[in-house]
């Protein structure tokens, strides 16, 4: 029943000490970290930021552990980047991050798009974006080509509504949920220059650059590697003389780009074996030689 | 007298913590949570108005509480209740039902006993507030009155 007078009180909080790698220890932020590195390719920006948002969780906890001011943090992310530069994949990830660093309760994405938010008559689309708000409620709202949400060609367009309720949510409900918008660099300024509440409420603007072409190498290896292919010597030459001659090409779309090239390069691969002896090894099952990407039409010109 | 409907209603009134964990158990079960509200709190009325379509696919009770406290602001002094719905086949029923408003004051209920043939009497309940036109039930100036004592 003893109550400790308040000198012992006042000793205990200000000599009070936070071991920081064991709070780190505890909220296991180290291993997301450590498989965001492993799994994707380059981004070093992307990931130096993920690692800025999760030291700053952590010390936020480590604050509110001492009693300091502990504020929600601001979390909604803007991401920008050309096609195929892997906005998608850190968004879902993100979500698992930020779950585990304990920012968001349930650590679920909902990725959603204009079509899920606006509705097609007056009085449909506040509905509708409640809804998805609702579902994405304890996890991360990803909208992917956000600024498809804002038509400055047509002042009765629908996306304004949306764009309201979103924001509205985004400021008041800070705590529930994580919102991330996605999209090309180029279209995402004018879509903020238009919308200054969006900008001001989104803390994290993150750039992802585009890969170059060792990059490009290692997520095309990285990805034969995840289905169990993998490329011969050969083919691995090929490859580079592949991803350097896609590059000039218009419509490149980075890492997307390999991947079909990769799906392209099964195919042929299977019509091969298909078409070759009755038998195939294990090994040839799952090696991609050079002729099957030197078949692609990338070599034609 | 303090309507007794529903689980926890023997209990003091739920606090808005208590509801939100609830839900989240709701959830966790994959039951359908849906919220609604009505000035007829008769024992036998068991639907009730709708406020909004049963919610599926939510992962967290944040959005449930949003349409409660939207349902509480429409409709200030009514009873409303959360619902849990569960689809799975051989239930596919309402599994965990519990009031989260109720009105400041609750008049109760009457016994009515009809006369019939011979000597039978039939009884039935009577919501006092039932008197009163729907809508009208529990207005914070007329939730006290007795029947028959109109002005």
């Amino acid at each position: 029943m003893s109550v400790p007078g308040p000198a012992a009180s006042f000793e205990a909080a200000s000599s009070e000490v936070v071991d920081l790698r064991a709070l780190q220890a505890d909220t296991d932020i180290g291993s997301p970290i450590a498989e965001l590195d492993r799994d994707l390719v380059g981004l070093a920006p992307v990931k130096q930021r993920i690692r800025e948002i999760a030291a700053f969780l952590l010390v936020a906890r480590a604050r509110e552990r001492v009693g300091l001011a502990a504020g929600p943090p601001t979390l909604h992310m803007a991401f920008t980047g050309n096609p195929g530069t892997g906005k998608t994949t850190v968004a879902l990830r993100m979500a698992g991050i930020l779950h585990r660093l304990g920012y968001v309760r349930k650590g679920h994405l909902v990725s959603v798009t204009r079509d899920d938010l606006v509705g097609q008559y007056i009085g449909h689309t506040a509905p509708k974006t409640k809804e998805i708000l609702k579902r994405a409620m304890g996890g991360v709202l990803f909208i992917d080509e956000a600024y498809y949400l804002h038509r400055p060609e047509n002042e009765k367009d629908y996306g304004q509504e949306a764009i309201e309720i979103l924001l509205q949510v985004m400021e008041n409900q800070r705590e529930d949920l994580v919102v991330i918008l996605a999209g090309y660099r180029e279209r995402m300024a004018s879509f903020f220059a238009s919308n200054p509440g969006f900008r001001s409420r989104i803390a994290h603007h993150i750039d992802f650059p585009d890969y170059d072409a060792s990059e490009l190498l290692s997520i095309a290896e990285l990805l034969a590697a995840q289905s169990e292919y993998r490329l011969s010597p050969a083919a691995r030459e090929v490859m580079i003389d592949y991803i350097t001659r896609r590059q000039q090409q218009p419509n490149f779309s980075n890492a997307r780009s390999i991947r079909n090239a990769l799906d392209r390069a099964r195919l042929r691969q299977a019509m091969r074996l298909c078409a070759g002896n009755a038998v195939a090894t294990r090994e040839a099952l799952q090696t991609i030689e050079a002729e099957d990407i030197r078949a692609s039409r990338v070599f034609a010109t | 007298m303090h309507v007794t409907q529903g689980t926890f209603s023997f209990l003091p009134d739920l606090t808005d913590r208590q509801i939100s964990d609830q839900i989240e158990y709701c959830l966790r079960q994959e039951w359908a949570v849906s919220v609604e509200f009505t000035d007829d709190v008769h024992p036998r009325n068991t639907y009730w108005e709708m406020w909004g379509i049963p919610m599926f696919d939510l992962r967290d009770a944040a959005g449930v509480m949003a349409e409660v406290r939207a349902c509480r602001e429409a409709n200030p002094n009514v009873y409303v209740r959360v619902t849990a719905f569960d689809s799975t086949r051989g239930w596919e029923t309402v599994r965990l039902s519990f009031l989260v408003q109720r009105p400041a004051n609750e008049p109760g209920f009457r016994l009515d006993r009809l006369e019939a043939e011979g000597r039978t009497i039939r009884y039935s309940v009577h919501p006092y507030a039932a008197d009163q036109p729907a809508g009208r039930r529990y207005k914070p100036e007329q939730a006290n009155t007795a029947p028959g004592d109109r002005r």
